[in-house]
């Protein structure tokens, strides 16, 4: 209430003074700004945020994109899920980009969103994400906000530790959470799973000019369960590191069976010289069989491509390749340190957080200070990689990210809180609730080498009675942490689509400048464009019919269309040839099984249509475009099998020249 | 950001109740500026010649003989961004037809209207009666300050036959 109250008061005191005020630029704003949370994430009416928020939606297999500090929402950026408000996956364009090996798949579950980073820092050029049920990972462009490429992984069995990557995005990876027998070989009983099971260390290659993805090479690790990953950088940045549980290597009642051992691992691996063996033909090619999927920006439609084999090697016959440091109980998050020097995993069973050092491994290796080894990968000696534990922190540590202090803000699912502790010092300074069970954390920039030191955000699983309730199904939330002074202050709860499972924040600066406003219809190379009023036709070829049809402001030519037979197939080819920002048309038909068109200035995108009886059906835009959007309509005929109709197409005065 | 810090600013301001602040600006007590032409002419015919410029970043546009050959270049920007709207005869289809637009409007303000619909249609009292008369708002089609030129010569040479 008394919240309410402020934004009345401030709203109405900012009204009467912003228009007198409008000529008077401040200087020096900063000392003004009091500790109010309510004034630190209002953002007024007309004005912009300062940060873009991307969320994973976890098992709705989107992203999610806000603003920050205000934590309003922009958009749901589709990638591995069917979204019939925009076509994505319905469209005759977009259908291949959910082709799988397995077939189309309208669905999957998307948890890590990670930012291109360059020079270590996010260079917000795009952003990539895992599906982890049918193992993928997707690469959106951020100019446009859509996703322009996903690529399948092959002999990984949930890819969770994905889609991380190296600090001048050479690589993102992946790796099994789920260890499987490799392809072909994998008709075993579940009890071999010691002798047969392997995870598979995926190291994608990314085109550094056009974020084209291809799998570089696989590394073949023991059957662990890999669960995350970061890169090291500056002195580490040769290295990637992932966590694994289930050293245990159960296969049943993970609950308990794999929760056994006092300490699993986090696994290094040093990718250069794994780049190096491959480069030496120490890899070798087998057979496995995965999609590609490109989205071509002027064609405004997506391909996909059938791979056929893969390039692995095998851990254990690489000596120097992979060491296994020993982490206690289950660990999860993995990350390192903005200068790359410290790596702090979390045991999700254990009460402290161990922090290793990058120079005592390297240290470690060269004096060969193994504890023992797993197939034939040393395990280094426990005291002589780790720098020092973070104790008394909380239960149930899972992430961390940095600020640009030399803070560390681990999350506790069990505690259900964030905890600040000092990275060089290794001291708890301070501890923040939240509501409730956080999950994953993000600090802007916060797995970058430049930390921005403003918020941190905590993405919790459970609201319970924060929000008004909505049946037995609730929100999940972010809440924003204001972490610029000693203390954190919670400033703002705001609920999400999905599971918010992981998060990044960019500052908007970074992707305002390149956002594209619209396609440029002189670019269009899609085969049924229609460029102008002139090129709007209907063509029929046997019982497939294509109809070329354009939409502007406010009509769709051609919009009376006769001679549609039942049986036919028609193709209804959409091209927008508004080339202004923020004016798409929408397209349906009645009927029509599959889902409505959204069509951007200057893109095509089509809609298949099987008109299964007689009738008249009407077609209409679905954006409300103009004041004479209801007018923008048509009809299309459709006469029984066989019938003598002739094919007509008319679109206003100007057709019927 | 800025924006934000701005508004930030002035609220805190105006808690403090540092109101007075706001006379050292200068133009507290002015309405804010706008684009709005100065005289508000009174358009009945929009059918009718006009001397008018409109209003934009064209002021002074020459012309010289019809160049064909940008007359074929700007047919080619009509057809694709155009045609949707406008015909080349009297008839009116969304948009005016443009028969003899070249005597009726200056290059000035066809150029204008071209390259910037949203500011005329906001700002000149002729675009603006246009579009109480059609109500679809003439779409900026993102057309280039040559891309116009070359239009307005397409258009000349229409009313040149």
């Amino acid at each position: 209430m008394k919240k309410a109250r402020f934004f009345l008061v401030s709203a109405v005191l900012f009204a009467l003074l912003a228009g007198t005020l409008s000529s008077c630029k401040p200087k020096k704003v900063g000392g003004l700004i009091s500790g109010d949370a309510a004034q630190k994430v209002y953002v007024a009416p007309g004005e912009l945020d300062e940060f873009y928020l991307f969320t994973s939606g976890g098992f709705n297999g989107q992203l999610a994109v806000y603003g920050l500090p205000s934590g309003r929402m922009l958009k749901n950026i589709p990638v591995f899920s069917q979204d019939p408000m925009s076509g994505w996956g319905y469209t005759e364009e977009t259908k291949p980009m959910l082709n799988t090996s397995f077939g189309y798949i309208p669905w999957d579950d998307s948890h890590h969103p990670e930012l291109s980073k360059t020079n270590g820092e996010d260079d917000g050029r795009w952003i990539f994400i895992n599906g982890n049920n049918t193992p993928r990972i997707a690469r959106i462009d951020l100019t446009t906000f859509r996703t322009a490429e996903i690529i399948e992984l092959p002999n990984v069995g949930g890819n969770h530790a994905s889609p991380f990557c190296t600090e001048n995005t050479e690589y993102v990876v992946g790796n099994s959470r789920f260890s499987l027998p490799l392809a072909g070989k994998d008709d075993v009983p579940i009890n071999s799973y010691e002798e047969n099971f392997k995870g598979a260390a995926t190291f994608i290659k990314v085109d550094p000019t056009n974020g084209e993805m291809s799998i570089a090479f696989q590394i073949i690790v023991p059957g662990f369960n890999y669960d995350l990953a970061h890169a090291g950088k500056g002195v580490s940045k040769d290295w990637m590191f992932f966590t694994t549980y289930n050293s245990e290597q159960a296969h049943s009642l993970l609950e308990v069976n794999a929760s056994q051992n006092d300490k699993d691992f986090v696994m290094a691996v040093n990718w250069k010289k794994a780049e190096e063996m491959i480069a030496q033909g120490k890899g070798k090619k087998i057979p496995a069989r995965y999609m590609h999927n490109k989205y071509d920006e002027n064609s405004h439609s997506a391909t996909s491509t059938e791979e056929n084999e893969v390039t692995i090697i095998m851990a254990e016959d690489m000596p120097g390749l992979i060491y296994y440091m020993p982490c206690p109980k289950s660990p999860h998050g993995c990350d390192v340190t903005p200068d790359g020097r410290y790596i702090a995993a979390s045991g999700k069973l254990a009460a402290t957080i161990p922090v290793f050092s990058f120079e005592k491994m390297l240290k470690a290796i060269e004096n060969k200070a193994f504890e023992g080894q797993v197939a034939t990968i040393p395990v280094l000696k426990y005291e002589e990689v780790l720098a020092g534990e973070v104790p008394q922190t909380g239960l149930g540590p899972l992430h961390t990210e940095f600020d640009d202090k030399g803070f560390a803000y681990t999350s506790f699912f069990v505690s259900s809180e964030i905890v600040k502790w000092d990275v060089e010092k290794r001291v708890v300074v301070d501890r923040a609730p939240t509501y409730y069970s956080i999950g994953h954390l993000c600090v802007p920039g916060g797995d970058s080498k430049k930390p921005s030191g403003k918020y941190v955000i905590a993405l919790n699983k459970i609201t319970k009675d924060r929000y008004l309730p909505t049946g037995p199904e609730l929100t999940q939330s972010a809440q924003l942490f204001d972490i610029s002074g000693e203390k954190m202050t919670l400033l703002l709860d705001f609920p999400t689509i999905g599971e918010p499972h992981y998060a990044q924040a960019i500052p908007a600066e970074k992707i305002i400048k390149n956002s594209k406003k619209f396609y440029k219809i002189e670019d269009n190379t899609n085969p049924f464009v229609a460029k102008s009023e002139a090129e709007a036709k209907v063509v029929r070829n046997g019982n497939r019919v294509d109809v070329y049809m354009i939409a502007i402001r406010s009509h769709l030519n051609p919009d009376n269309i006769e001679g549609i037979r039942v049986g036919d197939e028609v193709y209804f080819h959409i091209t927008n040839l508004e080339q202004d920002w923020d004016v798409p048309h929408g397209f349906a038909v009645k009927g029509a099984r599959n889902s409505e068109l959204l069509v951007m200035p200057g893109e095509t995108q089509t809609l298949k249509w099987n008109p299964d009886r007689p009738g008249m059906f009407p077609f209409y835009c679905t954006d409300f475009c103009s004041a004479l959007h209801q007018e923008m309509q048509g009809y299309a005929r459709v006469s029984p099998a066989g019938s003598n109709v002739p094919l007509t197409f008319s679109g206003g005065a100007n057709a019927a020249e | 950001m800025k924006t934000r810090l701005n508004s930030i600013f002035f609220r805190t301001l105006a808690f403090a109740g540092i109101v007075f602040i706001a006379g050292s600006c200068g133009s507290s007590t002015q309405a804010p500026a706008t684009e709005e032409a100065p005289v508000a002419e009174v358009i009945t015919d929009t059918k009718a010649p006009s001397n008018s410029k409109g209003v934009g970043n064209y002021t002074d546009v020459k012309l010289g003989e019809i160049d064909a050959a940008k007359a074929d270049l700007g047919k080619a920007v009509f057809v694709t961004k155009c045609t949707t709207c406008h015909k080349l005869t009297d008839e009116k289809f969304v948009g005016p037809g443009l028969s003899g637009i070249t005597k009726r409007r200056t290059p000035e303000w066809i150029l204008n209207m071209v390259t910037n619909p949203e500011l005329m249609i906001k700002s000149d009292p002729l675009a603006k009666k246009l579009f109480e008369e059609i109500l679809s708002p003439m779409a900026n089609q993102n057309i280039s300050d040559e891309e116009a030129r070359n239009i307005l010569e397409y258009l000349r040479q229409n009313d040149s036959k």
